[in-house]
């Protein structure tokens, strides 16, 4: 590791990141603005942007690959729509991005060689983001890329890496091929890679906002931020997305859309009777929003689906039925506690798919009788 | 003979793998190979219906939206509901901006590079480059200081050493035939439709929440209120939001795209007579008028590159063969099986990885292979206008007849790599010009007080039938998409997707025909087999989707339903 840059240098005396970004025509007042907005992204108190842009002005260009299995490629459209498009764009430019089968110039053998060449040269030092599932069932031959499993290419590239990012509810926790019954064994990256360091970005796709903010703070803390009991960064999925909501007052109130398009609707009302899961769902979506804080779920009048949470493909479906058991008014317990019974519940899920079915059965009943 | 591997085929969406023999530096076979499987559809199984657009969605996170819209219209049809007029204007609007920003974003991240040098940028002329830029249409950006700033970022970037996703490209290769000026206007645009994606898609996260993945559809219609009156619902203020990112999406492609697409084409006109694949080609149409259901683009069918007749489409005589991909038939091999009956048992038989080559004589690929009365077809924009054309669509003879023109060409230039390139761009902008007529409709139906968005009558599963079937039909940017439900006790009995380039990256079937990818691949010119560019060039040209294309049937009852295309 390379002391002066915190351990993510390529010590080979390149510009740093703001004079980069100069020669790219990006102003420093830009600059500057960005690292505000990724001061505000990482919860962190305004005063702290000074930091921010002295830390990334010493910052040399880190390498960072980005690797896709089991995926839609979601995410990797959501990292083309930035919220700081300018800036973010180029930071994540310049992170060198050496390889990422959906943008890469460089095909077959050729791009394979790319990330031959990282492996070699920057081990120990380079970044991993990973998009997609990792089939683990059958010798994990779901999943090929350049004639290898994708089991076999990660375990490889991660274990040479500084720290793996799971980008997405499937690289996070397997997501929608880990669904019930998980027809090829998908499973999230710490599962298929253990004993590497990985930082869970779940969300469906992720919000690539959290995702350049988890960055900087890499770069400019020299570490990983504080994660909760299930690898996520505290500063996206510190809270609920119920006591963050901006419908909230309306729940508290008593005032539920109960229909769609009703005046309830029309007037902004809590979702929670049309099987909004906000109060059950860790994120920072109220607040950071979606395509450069135009909108996201609730704001544009569809309950929050619960896509951040770990197997909410099985334990927050049918999407449409009303949450039991969410308890009265005001902020009832605090983030940390309800993280540490999230996660609970997730390791029993992970245990048994026969408890996941069973609970899918189980939400019928209650439909049936709520209806 | 040795074999030309090209794994990952990357800029598309998901894992492709082409194999291909060449001899006399000409491509002489090819085999299509998708090497992931993910099983969604036996995921779907047992779950709520109205739920079923949200997983399907997950098919695809580059074609966000087509999923939803197929599965919302697949559920609605089994249940006979009816949505009101603006949530059907709302998905116009919703598809074609989708269309569009998918489109521009294939041409120029996804494929341009398969046409443009960009390390020959850097000796371009950015005075000539404007002249250039300037001879072909009055956007706003073409001055010479504009691209001498463009040059020098470039110029900064190459500097560094570090090419990032540029690196160990195809650069420099004989394939490669526009001037240093064309290259660095092409470059300048690609960087540009980096920044104008993000904003014009925010029309979805306007109606819909986000993008990708708008979470805002129902079975029924959509989630966004509408009510001028309100500042939590789509009111006048939304509105002008919309048609301001619907007139830039619109300025980019007549400005940009197009004359672009011209000027790449211009260079590369011998790729006009390679490529033409299967010769078949599939629409199921698009854009349904919410007062009579009459589809914008006509669906239909053209076969064996006869525009003098279009056929009807009769989803009856769609069939999935697995001669060639992992899963087997409890009926045996040589039978095709239509969606209903359709069934599959995942079944890999191909090497043990890792593998230098697949085992093309028996199965390899995860991707079944669909037919249609047996036989292979194209899907995607140029089928869908090739069926518009010749069926006498005013907009496209219109458009179509124009590139014709322009490039000096005549129909027969269509059916190729480079007719394939230069459809998408059409289509692209004969919807960016419709926009303005549905968003037009759509704020005068609101005008007129209607603020419906959704029929709640069929809502509650209680109120649904014993047992109900039905299927739902979409145009994607891909092309033909069928999603199709069996639904039983208000649970998904069976849920089965024939998609896009299911159709096109379909391996051989039970008569050994190969798939149009595999088809498209006869004869292209390889230069350098260690450098196989034109590969590329081909299978972009059909903009493949993979995560898209492997799914997984299950086993269906023998209950066939009759239901016709709308």
């Amino acid at each position: 590791m390379d002391e002066h840059s915190g351990g993510h240098g390529n010590g080979n005396g390149q510009a740093s990141i703001s004079q980069l970004l100069e020669e790219r025509g990006v102003s420093r007042r830009d600059f500057l603005k960005f690292c505000s907005a990724m001061t505000a992204a990482l919860a962190l108190p305004a005063t702290f942007a000074p930091r921010v842009a002295r830390a990334l002005d010493e910052v040399k260009r880190p390498t960072l690959v980005w690797l896709e299995y089991q995926s839609c490629t979601g995410d990797t459209e959501a990292l083309l729509r930035t919220a700081n498009p300018t800036v973010a764009e180029i930071v994540l430019d310049i992170l060198s991005v050496d390889y990422a089968e959906t943008i890469m110039a460089a095909a077959g053998h050729l791009a394979e060689e790319n990330l031959d060449k990282v492996l070699k040269d920057e081990k120990g030092k380079y970044l991993v983001v990973v998009e997609g599932a990792i089939p683990m069932k059958d010798g994990g031959v779901y999943c090929c890329v350049g004639g290898r499993t994708a089991l076999d290419r990660a375990r490889e590239v991660c274990g040479g890496a500084a720290a793996t990012i799971a980008v997405g509810t499937c690289a996070s926790f397997g997501g929608i091929p880990a669904a019930a019954p998980n027809p090829t064994g998908a499973v999230g990256v710490r599962d298929a890679v253990p004993g590497v360091t990985v930082v869970n970005m779940p969300g469906c796709p992720l919000n690539a906002d959290n995702l350049s903010a988890l960055v900087v703070h890499y770069l400019v803390f020299g570490k990983l931020p504080e994660l909760d009991a299930i690898g996520r960064p505290l500063f996206a999925y510190g809270k609920r997305i119920h006591d963050n909501c901006e419908r909230r007052a309306h729940f508290d109130a008593g005032q539920y859309v109960e229909k769609w398009g009703d005046e309830g609707h029309r007037n902004g009302y809590c979702l929670y009777h049309m099987g909004c899961k906000g109060p059950e769902t860790f994120h920072n979506c109220p607040t950071q929003r979606y395509n450069e804080k135009t909108s996201w779920p609730v704001g544009s009048g569809h309950g929050c689906a619960g896509c951040s949470e770990p197997q909410f493909w099985d334990t927050m479906t049918p999407f449409y039925r009303r949450l039991p058991h969410v308890p009265g008014f005001g902020i009832e317990k605090t983030a940390d506690r309800i993280g540490v019974g999230v996660a609970v519940a997730t390791a029993a899920v992970f245990g048994a798919h026969g408890v996941v079915s069973a609970m899918r059965h189980k939400d019928t009943s209650d439909e049936t009788k709520e209806d | 003979m040795a074999k030309i591997v090209v794994d990952p085929i990357t800029r598309i969406e998901g894992h492709l793998r082409i194999e291909a023999e060449v001899s006399g530096g000409r491509i002489t076979d090819a085999w299509s190979s998708s090497t992931m499987f993910r099983g969604i559809e036996k995921i779907l199984k047992g779950r709520d219906p109205r739920d079923a657009w949200y997983f399907t969605q997950r098919f695809c996170g580059v074609c966000t939206t087509v999923h939803s819209i197929a599965s919302v219209r697949c559920v609605e049809n089994a249940l006979n509901i009816k949505i009101p007029p603006n949530a059907e204007l709302i998905r116009n609007l919703i598809i074609g901006s989708q269309n569009i920003q998918d489109h521009v974003i294939h041409f120029y991240h996804l494929h341009a590079l398969d046409w443009v040098d960009i390390t020959s940028a850097l000796k371009a002329d950015p005075a000539k480059t404007a002249s250039l830029a300037a001879s072909l249409s009055d956007w706003p950006l073409n001055s010479a200081t504009y691209f001498k700033g463009v040059q020098d970022r470039l110029a900064a970037f190459v500097k560094t050493g570090r090419l990032g996703p540029f690196a160990n490209a195809y650069w420099g290769h004989s394939a490669y035939k526009l001037p240093p000026e064309a290259n660095l206007m092409a470059t300048a645009h690609y960087l540009e439709a980096l920044e104008w994606q993000k904003d014009v898609i925010k029309i979805h996260a306007i109606l819909g929440s986000k993008n990708p993945h708008p979470q805002t559809f129902l079975v029924g219609g959509m989630a966004i209120p509408v009510d001028p009156n309100s500042q939590n619902a789509l009111n006048a203020d939304k509105l002008a939001e919309i048609g301001r990112l619907i007139k830039k999406s619109r300025d980019f492609v007549e400005k940009v795209y197009i004359p672009d697409l011209l000027a790449v084409a211009s260079f590369y006109k011998e790729w006009a007579g390679i490529g033409a694949g299967v010769g078949n080609y599939l629409s199921y149409g698009e854009f349904p008028d919410p007062a009579n259901g009459t589809l914008f683009f006509p669906a239909g069918i053209v076969l064996g590159k006869d525009l003098s007749k279009v056929y009807p489409v009769d989803q009856k005589k769609v069939a999935e063969y697995v001669d060639h991909s992992w899963y087997t038939y409890s009926a045996g091999s040589g039978k095709g099986l239509h969606p209903w009956e359709g069934e599959t048992e995942a079944h890999y038989t191909g090497p043990k990885p890792p593998y230098e080559q697949l085992e093309t004589d028996s199965k390899y690929s995860w991707v079944k292979s669909p037919r249609y009365e047996e036989r292979p077809m194209e899907v995607g924009p140029l089928a869908k206008l090739l069926v518009a054309y010749a069926s006498g669509h005013k907009p496209t003879k219109d458009a179509v007849g124009f590139v014709l023109n322009k490039l000096g060409v005549g129909p027969e230039a269509l059916f190729s790599t480079l007719g394939r390139t230069a459809a998408r761009g059409l289509d692209c902008l004969i919807t960016a010009q419709q926009m303005t007529v549905w968003f037009a409709e759509l704020e005068q139906n609101i005008g007129k007080g209607d603020l419906r968005i959704h029929a709640n009558e069929l809502w509650e599963p209680s109120t649904w039938p014993a047992e109900a079937s039905g299927c739902g039909f979409h145009e994607a940017p891909r092309g033909a998409l069928g999603h199709w439900i069996r639904i039983k006790d208000q649970k998904i009995l069976n849920y089965q997707a024939v998609v896009p380039s299911t159709w096109n990256a379909s391996p051989r079937d039970h008569k050994g025909q190969r798939g149009p990818y595999e088809q498209a691949l006869i004869g292209t010119p390889i230069a350098d087999p260690n450098k196989p560019v034109e590969i590329l060039r081909t299978i972009h040209s059909f903009d493949p989707c993979l995560a898209c294309a492997v799914h997984l049937y299950d086993t269906g009852g023998n209950e066939l339903v009759r239901v016709s295309v709308r």
